[in-house]
């Protein structure tokens, strides 16, 4: 497969770079509003494509039960899902923070809670940034805002994943899901056959055997690993902070803004800029690893900062932590599904930043 | 008799009758004395040994007592969480399809919280062994009531006897996984006498093999004891269980291939 351009949903494009990207496995359960991921893939029978293997689970606690297995062997697996679905993957994905293994797990996130509904949302990102199983734990947290970065993010998440030893996330929203743009999917790349030598592929007698787990019942050893993972967590945040900025050169106000929210803020600064309102855009790319360095120096330049979310307001508290006082910010958002328009969003940041 | 012959005479490798197996390690074992887990564990450790496939096994290891199966057995293992090894099982065998797969569970692990896990995995034929270790109760937990404890029998959550009323009746999950087609080898078997080793041995064995032919699940049930649990001595145990468990869960082949 050479390089090829074509209009996609965000979930297949998502799916074709997994297959191009040369994964080993993908393991889900059908929800909306991420489904065409594995109808996609079982449609393109990627077994005869790659060898890549493709299943569909009894559930999404399954699902992510069958990445630890893949993982734990060193292949390149991974699974997607929305947000009721991930919550039921949550312990799986701590057994798999907690045995370092590496992998993909999407979230193409729909308003909650509960069953919610099943338009777009960005109400998981606590979820998705600060663990979201039980332990302390960090996931690698990339948040496309375009079908070409649902495609993008796939090799990158996983060469990260592999790079640290650690599960990374794509978290999406139903509306990046769903939406059709022009895509450039990269070449096929060749599946790697050579195993990582820590993967359960069986013990030859050249090596001690390989254990997969999470578990260490001395407390001093234990606490030990703790360190080692948080000493991971912070190399993350010095070397894979990825961030865009938008018209900040001469801003005095600034959106931060990730995913469908950023779309709507550039389309907001336009409006804002042509009524004379110096406004740019802060978009996090990495959730976690936080921007929070970018977002300080912006701090001691802008006025203020105005979050907008398709949530409550989730991000803001890491903005506001990265900020420390310095100028005021505010979040606004929509919620439940509701997508925010850019001329609200210029209401809001006059209401709560210029005005207030 | 062996009062006339030296210990020099006696270790001499000619004179070796039996001998611990490579795929055991030192370490020292977590199981109750006259637990069923060691002695199952020493036979899967010998099969593995005697198929010379220790380079091509991989365990995985569930919640519960054997959650510390890979510091016992010299292969590569994965510990699953709770309920979730034939899942983590079914992608390690479809990824290294050329491996020898299985699961070690107990009943709580199978057949509680690993329920949907267990029936899927035969459902869809995988081509794993299945270790179910059945002694009717949770025993790393403290000895509480498990699927599979019997009608009356106590524990320290059925403090008075299991009310099937009120508590359900035992599941007997080896003879569920009988019914599916994904199914091709099931049996029912223990290790509390030489005799029941053997034929556990066998069973495992023949499971192995099965696995080799890419036919479907096998499913092998050991019904044990649980000495701490049951608070019993070990030979106590052993014959309540031959008294009570044997009658509810008979030793024997639920389905065997076509020969």
């Amino acid at each position: 497969m050479e390089k090829e351009l074509r209009l996609m949903k965000g979930n297949e494009a998502l799916a074709e770079a997994a297959i191009r990207a040369g994964a080993d496995g993908y393991f889900g359960y059908p929800i909306t509003p991420q489904s065409e991921v594995m109808e996609y893939l079982m449609q393109e029978k990627p077994h005869e494509r790659t060898g890549m293997v493709v299943l569909q689970a009894e559930s999404e606690v399954a699902a992510i039960n069958m990445v630890y297995g893949g993982a734990g062997c060193g292949k390149m697996v991974m699974t997607s899902s929305s947000s009721p679905g991930v919550s039921l993957k949550q312990e799986g994905i701590t057994y798999i923070a907690g045995a370092e293994l590496p992998c993909l797990i999407v979230n193409v996130v729909r308003g909650g809670p509960g069953l919610g509904t099943i338009q777009p949302a960005q109400s998981d990102y606590f979820q998705a940034t600060k663990g979201g199983g039980h332990g302390d734990y960090n996931l690698i947290v990339l948040a496309p805002s375009s079908v070409q970065e649902m495609a993008d993010f796939v090799e990158l998440a996983f060469d990260l994943a592999f790079k640290y030893r650690n599960p990374a996330m794509i978290l999406s929203d139903g509306a990046i899901g769903q939406m059709m743009e022009k895509v450039w999917l990269k070449p096929q790349k060749e599946r790697n056959l050579k195993l990582p030598e820590w993967g359960t592929t069986g013990k030859t007698p050249g090596r001690e055997r390989n254990i997969i787990t999470s578990l260490d019942l001395n407390p001093a050893k234990q606490e030990q690993f703790n360190h080692k993972l948080q000493a991971k967590y912070r190399e993350m945040e010095k070397n894979e902070v990825r961030y865009e900025e938008f018209q900040c050169d001469d801003a005095e106000y600034l959106f931060v803004a990730y995913g469908t929210s950023a779309r709507v803020c550039q389309k907001a600064i336009q409006l804002a800029r042509a009524e004379g309102i110096k406004v740019g855009l802060l978009r996090p790319i990495t959730l976690f690893p936080f921007p929070k360095k970018i977002i300080h120096e912006r701090a001691g330049q802008v006025k203020g900062i105005l979050c907008v979310e398709m949530s409550a307001g989730q991000m803001v508290e890491d903005v506001r932590l990265a900020v420390n006082g310095l100028i005021p910010v505010e979040h606004w958002g929509r919620m439940g599904g509701i997508v925010p328009t850019p001329e609200e969003a210029v209401e809001n940041l006059k209401s709560k930043i210029i005005g207030g | 008799m062996a009062d006339n012959i030296s210990i020099e005479e006696i270790i001499k490798p000619e004179n070796l009758v039996y001998a611990k197996t490579g795929v055991m390690t030192d370490n020292i074992t977590s199981y109750c004395p006259g637990c069923g887990h060691g002695t199952t564990h020493r036979i899967i450790a010998e099969i593995i040994e005697e198929m010379g496939i220790q380079s091509e096994t991989i365990g995985v290891a569930p919640v519960g007592c054997s959650v510390l199966m890979y510091n016992f057995m010299d292969i590569d293992i994965q510990q699953a969480a709770h309920g979730r090894a034939p899942a983590v099982a079914t992608a390690i065998k479809r990824l290294l399809p050329e491996k020898f797969v299985f699961t070690y569970q107990g009943d709580g692990d199978l057949a509680a919280i690993g329920t949907a896990e267990t029936i899927h995995a035969c459902n869809r034929g995988e081509n794993i062994l299945i270790v179910f270790i059945n002694n009717g109760i949770y025993g790393m937990t403290g000895g509480q009531m498990a699927p599979t404890t019997l009608e009356g029998m106590k524990s320290s959550t059925s403090p008075y006897g299991r009310d099937v009323a009120m508590m359900g009746n035992p599941l007997k999950m080896t003879d569920i996984v009988a019914t599916l087609p994904g199914t091709y080898y099931v049996t029912r078997q223990s290790v509390h006498k030489p005799g029941n080793v053997r034929k556990s041995k066998k069973a495992i064995r023949k499971a192995l093999e099965y696995q080799k032919l890419n036919k479907g699940t096998c499913f092998i049930e050991i019904v044990s004891n649980c000495p701490s649990g049951w608070k019993m001595e070990p030979v106590e145990s052993n014959e309540w269980m031959e008294k009570n468990m044997f009658p509810f869960y008979p030793l024997g082949d639920l389905k065997v291939p076509a020969e």
